[in-house]
């Protein structure tokens, strides 16, 4: 147990690409917490898709040992945090577990939006930050003009703002010292009741569930039991250790410290973000501020293209939540899809994740149904409720009030962009609610529906601003609104897989959209297939596909059949990418490329 | 060789007693194909096994192709007899005609010939070759097919074709007056043909070929042609969907009128001048192949094997001196697989499958074989018609018909028969 004086705890809070997982990985090399052989690029992100999309899904932490400049010998934590706006919650809980922050900034990008989101939510956190300007090894890295930025955007003193660059190592050592120097160091009462924090947890084949801990108060050891406050249940501990960032069993773990715990946990469903560990046999009274159980925002139905794989798809989730416990899903079955689940998640980004994984690790082709946001429903008659899924929107005469979420979006443009992304707001029924000016980059705060924004909002704005936009957000509130539920339908039948709740006034424009899309999405069959977007039973938008006129193979071949054979596998492969829907053939990628509208 | 499986020579009785256990053969016909695989220069659009080389050892080749069609035949257990043989290339008219004499002489040796008995010879209608027209005729051929393929010789340039335009019109002469059947290829949908241009090539063509047989195919962009490389680079582009079909619906209309009507998607002839041997692929017939590259479809003891010959020249001719076979694979063909294979061949004909040939082949019936629902929609839609004689695409499906095959092929139920 280390003397909690001796203990510093820290995050990174930075805008994706501005060099998080590459300080990082010098400050463990730095350490000596791996030999230089072992480690390769962004040590922490373990997942592939982690490490492709540079984007941390879960919280992770290494311990660092440093000798001081002083002599002393100190631990450093270094705290890990997911990285995206749809894991707000999680980041809050992990920064939770830190007294402080690195406001790392990219010394020639300087401000973006997710710096100002991270950073804002530090200060929430109240943490002491020090701030770093990174890649000041580039030639275009303007450190004085960035720091001042800083200041004047954040709002905070940069005035010993440490220039570093984490590629090559210069000013890494300043940055550790930095740590100590003005870092408070962790509180807590060893005598006390436990009382530990839960940052986040996973799953691990041999080990079952590794949870990741935070103690504020007492000491957690092996061999106790411990309770979860929240959960409810309670189990001995098997294994007390810490990570640097390989896994190291150790003894116990006391006030200020990080560290993991497993104790023959099954499930990471039981173990939430947020929750407080205690001594079972002497709980404390008082369990730590901040908890709410995770909440999914996002819902979608997940189907196998081939029937067949529904119980693969089935034991695919299970296992993938085995791991995520931020996901949820439950049978669903659709007319047209067969049997499938509807699934909730944090986010459209989360939604991509399990997506990719469920097709990248297992194997699945899968066809996932417009994403929809929760609704709040109150009928004439009977309490309110959640919608969580288009199809079963109620008769709209019995519904008495309908509400949507909406969020509060921080949007950084740079000044020449500004216009397109107003009206993008605008568009998608925005309220400003401030506009100010950090240098040449406008920050745009507005008040967003939520079902506006995961119908394709982050592409268009970073197809409007060329890239150059940034976006943040979170929930809101919910806000009563007049919405109905719209459905298309392909060859005069009714593709539920389709439907989805809009905004009166967007209706038609969004299902005039819809229908030109689909009609550049499914292949020209051999008749003609109206398609057509419908309130109700009126008629909003229509367009036809018209029948191909020529597909015919011309040359004969002697006896040779190979052709017409590989033709009709061809036709035939291709036949199971897509779905049948009545007499018409729609391939998978037509249910999500109808959100992304492109070109409105 | 066992005996037992050896027919006849012509002429013997014993083979017309053979001829009526040809079984269900003899609906659909039984014909051998024998592949010559030589140009004198490779037509850039051509995918065809075809090759050039300096010199070829023309009796060497006789004796495989020879070979070739007696080991064909010692895999019958029954004797069965040819209805057709066919010619084709490459450049069959490049062979001598004792060649063609050598190979019908051992094909009726070993299986038989049916007393109205189709031989067609691809020829290519230069001069040269035309002076060898009546020789072929004395060997045994008694149709002729040529490789037109425009009637202006700027399209033949375009087309690689060695031989003029006028060399064509003599050949077309010579032909029909050499032999009572006969027919000419041409390619449309050239870049840049219009369809007034082709209307009016058409035209001519129909009045050349006398009532005959045309085979009218769209020009078609094959990988690993020169013509490939050449719409990669930009060349130039072929006729879009929309023109394609136009050019085809104006085919379809002036053939008929002509009396000339489609008996398949891109074959047209006068009354009983449809080619009896293609008449056989597309029904589903049996067929024996030799020569480079060549397939088959054979039927033993109850089962449908595919075969294909050695592609390469040089490597048949030495697997044929060495082994006595060319046989590169057989395959036995599953009952689904064959009941795809006769809606892929049997739909192109403008008589579709006939009833009686699909309950012969399958011991079902067209009824029993597909899923109602489709066909019924199918029907609906004015693109495939079901009755007591056959399934067959309406003119419109056979415009789609790769879209229809695979809609049939979809349909199929699952088989139940034995």
């Amino acid at each position: 147990m280390t003397k909690p004086s001796h203990i510093r705890n820290f995050a990174i809070v930075a805008h994706i690409d501005h060099g998080k997982s590459t300080l990082a990985d010098r400050m463990i090399e730095f350490c000596g917490g791996l030999e230089k052989r072992e480690m390769k690029e962004q040590v922490l992100d373990s997942m592939d898709i982690e490490r492709e999309r540079g984007i941390t899904i879960k919280a992770q932490t290494v311990r660092l040992s440093y000798t001081a400049k002083n002599g002393e010998d100190c631990i450093l934590n270094l705290m890990d945090t997911p990285g995206h706006v749809d894991f707000a919650y999680e980041v809050s809980r992990s920064l939770a577990a830190c007294e402080g922050s690195i406001l790392l900034v990219d010394a020639s990008q300087g401000v973006e939006a997710q710096t100002l989101a991270n950073a804002y939510q530090s200060i929430d956190a109240d943490h002491e930050m020090v701030v770093v300007l990174n890649k000041i090894d580039l030639p275009a890295a303007e450190p004085e003009r960035i720091r001042a930025q800083i200041e004047d955007v954040v709002g905070i003193d940069a005035s010993d703002a440490i220039p570093i660059s984490a590629k090559t190592g210069e000013g890494v050592v300043d940055v550790l010292e930095a740590l100590i120097e003005r870092l408070p160091a962790p509180g807590g009462d060893a005598d006390a009741p436990l009382r530990a924090m839960l940052v986040d947890s996973w799953y691990d084949p041999y080990l079952g569930v590794v949870i990741l801990v935070r103690v504020r108060d007492g000491v957690i050891k092996k061999g106790m039991k411990m309770r979860m406050v929240a959960a409810g249940t309670s189990h001995p501990v098997e294994r007390v250790g810490i990570f640097k960032p390989k896994p190291d069993q150790i003894d116990q773990l006391g006030p200020g410290e990080i560290g993991f715990v497993t104790a023959g946990i099954k499930e990471v469903a039981e173990t939430q973000v947020g929750d407080t560990l205690t001594d079972d046999s002497r709980p404390t009274t008082d369990p730590l501020p901040g908890f709410r159980p995770s909440v999914p925002v996002v819902f979608c139905g997940l189907f196998a293209v081939d029937a067949n794989d529904f119980e693969e798809l089935r034991e695919s989730l299970v296992r993938l939540r085995l791991n995520d416990s931020s996901f949820q899903f439950e049978p669903e079955s659709s007319p047209a899809l067969g049997y499938g689940f509807r699934c909730g998640f944090l986010g459209l980004l989360h939604l991509e994740i399990i997506q990719e994984r469920l097709e990248r690790e297992f194997n699945l082709n899968l066809i996932t149904t417009a994403p929809s946001v929760v609704y709040r429903i109150a009928l004439n008659t009977g309490p309110e409720y959640e919608l969580h899924n288009p199809v079963d929107y109620p008769d709209p005469t019995q519904i008495k009030r309908i509400e949507e979420p909406w969020i509060r979006a921080t949007v950084m443009v740079p000044d020449e962009y500004l216009g397109s992304v107003l009206k993008l707001c605008e568009d998608r029924r925005g309220i400003q609610l401030d506009l100010t000016y950090a240098g040449n980059r406008a920050v745009v705060v507005y008040r967003l529906p939520l079902n506006e924004v995961v119908f394709d909002f982050y592409d268009r704005l970073k197809s409007v601003s060329r890239g150059y936009a940034s976006f943040d957000y979170h929930i809101d509130g919910y806000e009563e609104g007049d919405l109905v539920k719209m459905s298309i339908l392909v060859n005069g039948d009714t593709v539920d897989a389709l439907s989805l709740v809009v905004h009166r006034g967007r209706a038609e424009s969004r299902g005039r959209a819809i229908c030109e899309r689909l009609k550049e999405l499914i292949p020209r069959h051999m008749f003609k297939i109206p398609l057509q977007a419908a309130i109700g039973g009126k008629v909003i938008a229509r367009q036809t596909i018209s029948a191909m006129r020529k597909d015919v193979l011309a040359k004969c071949y002697g006896g040779d059949l190979s052709r017409k054979r590989k033709l009709l596998d061809k036709q035939k492969k291709g036949k199971k990418k897509m779905r049948t829907f009545g007499k018409v053939a729609i391939p998978q990628e037509a249910f999500i490329a109808v959100l992304k509208l492109g070109h409105e | 060789m066992p005996s037992a499986t050896v027919p006849t020579p012509s002429g013997n009785l014993s083979k017309t007693a053979s001829a009526d256990s040809r079984g269900d053969q003899s609906a659909r016909g039984f014909g051998l194909y024998v592949h010559w695989p030589f140009c004198v220069s490779k037509c850039p659009y051509c995918d065809f096994n075809s090759h050039v080389r300096d010199t070829v050892d023309e009796d060497r080749w006789c004796a495989a192709l020879v070979e070739s069609v007696r080991d064909a035949a010692s895999v019958e257990t029954e004797a069965k007899i040819l209805s057709s043989i066919f010619f084709g290339g490459g450049t069959p008219s490049l062979m001598a005609p004792e060649t063609v004499a050598s190979i019908l002489n051992a094909a009726e040796r070993h299986f038989g010939f049916a007393p109205d008995i189709e031989i067609t010879l691809e020829a290519n209608p230069n001069s040269v070759e035309a002076e060898k027209f009546q020789d072929y005729r004395e060997a045994g051929i008694n149709r002729l097919s040529l490789g037109v393929q425009a009637l202006n010789d700027e399209a033949l340039a375009f087309l690689g074709r060695a031989h003029s335009a006028k060399e064509a019109l003599n050949a077309i002469e010579t032909a029909q007056k050499i032999f009572a059947r006969s027919s000419f290829d041409l390619i449309y949908a050239r870049p840049g043909q219009t369809l007034n241009a082709w209307g009016s090539e058409l035209g001519k063509a129909l009045n050349l070929a006398n009532g005959r047989h045309l085979s009218l195919y769209q020009l078609t962009i094959e990988r690993g042609t020169r013509f490939f490389e050449a719409v990669n680079r930009g060349d130039f582009q072929v006729a879009d969907e929309d023109l394609g079909a136009d050019l085809y619906d104006l085919t379809q209309n002036m053939c008929a009128a002509a009396g000339l009507p489609a008996y398949e998607i891109s074959n047209h002839a006068g009354p009983d001048d449809a080619s009896r041997h293609n008449l056989t692929y597309w029904r589903y017939g049996e067929y024996v192949g030799v020569g480079p590259g060549a397939h088959g479809r054979r039927r033993e003891a109850g089962e449908v094997f595919a075969t294909a010959e050695v592609r390469s020249p040089e490597r048949w001719l030495a697997q044929i001196e060495q082994d006595g076979n060319g046989l590169a694979e057989k395959t036995r063909v599953s009952r689904a697989a064959q009941i795809e294979e006769i809606l892929m061949m049997g739909l192109r004909l403008s008589d579709g499958i006939r009833a009686a040939d699909f309950v012969e082949l399958t011991n079902m019936t067209l009824e029993n074989a597909f899923a109602a629902e489709t066909i019924a929609h199918l029907t609906e839609q004015n693109l495939l018609a079901l009755d007591d004689a056959g399934m067959r695409a309406t003119p419109s499906g056979r415009l789609v018909l790769n879209s229809l095959i695979a809609s049939v092929a979809e349909a199929m139920t699952p088989n139940e028969a034995p």
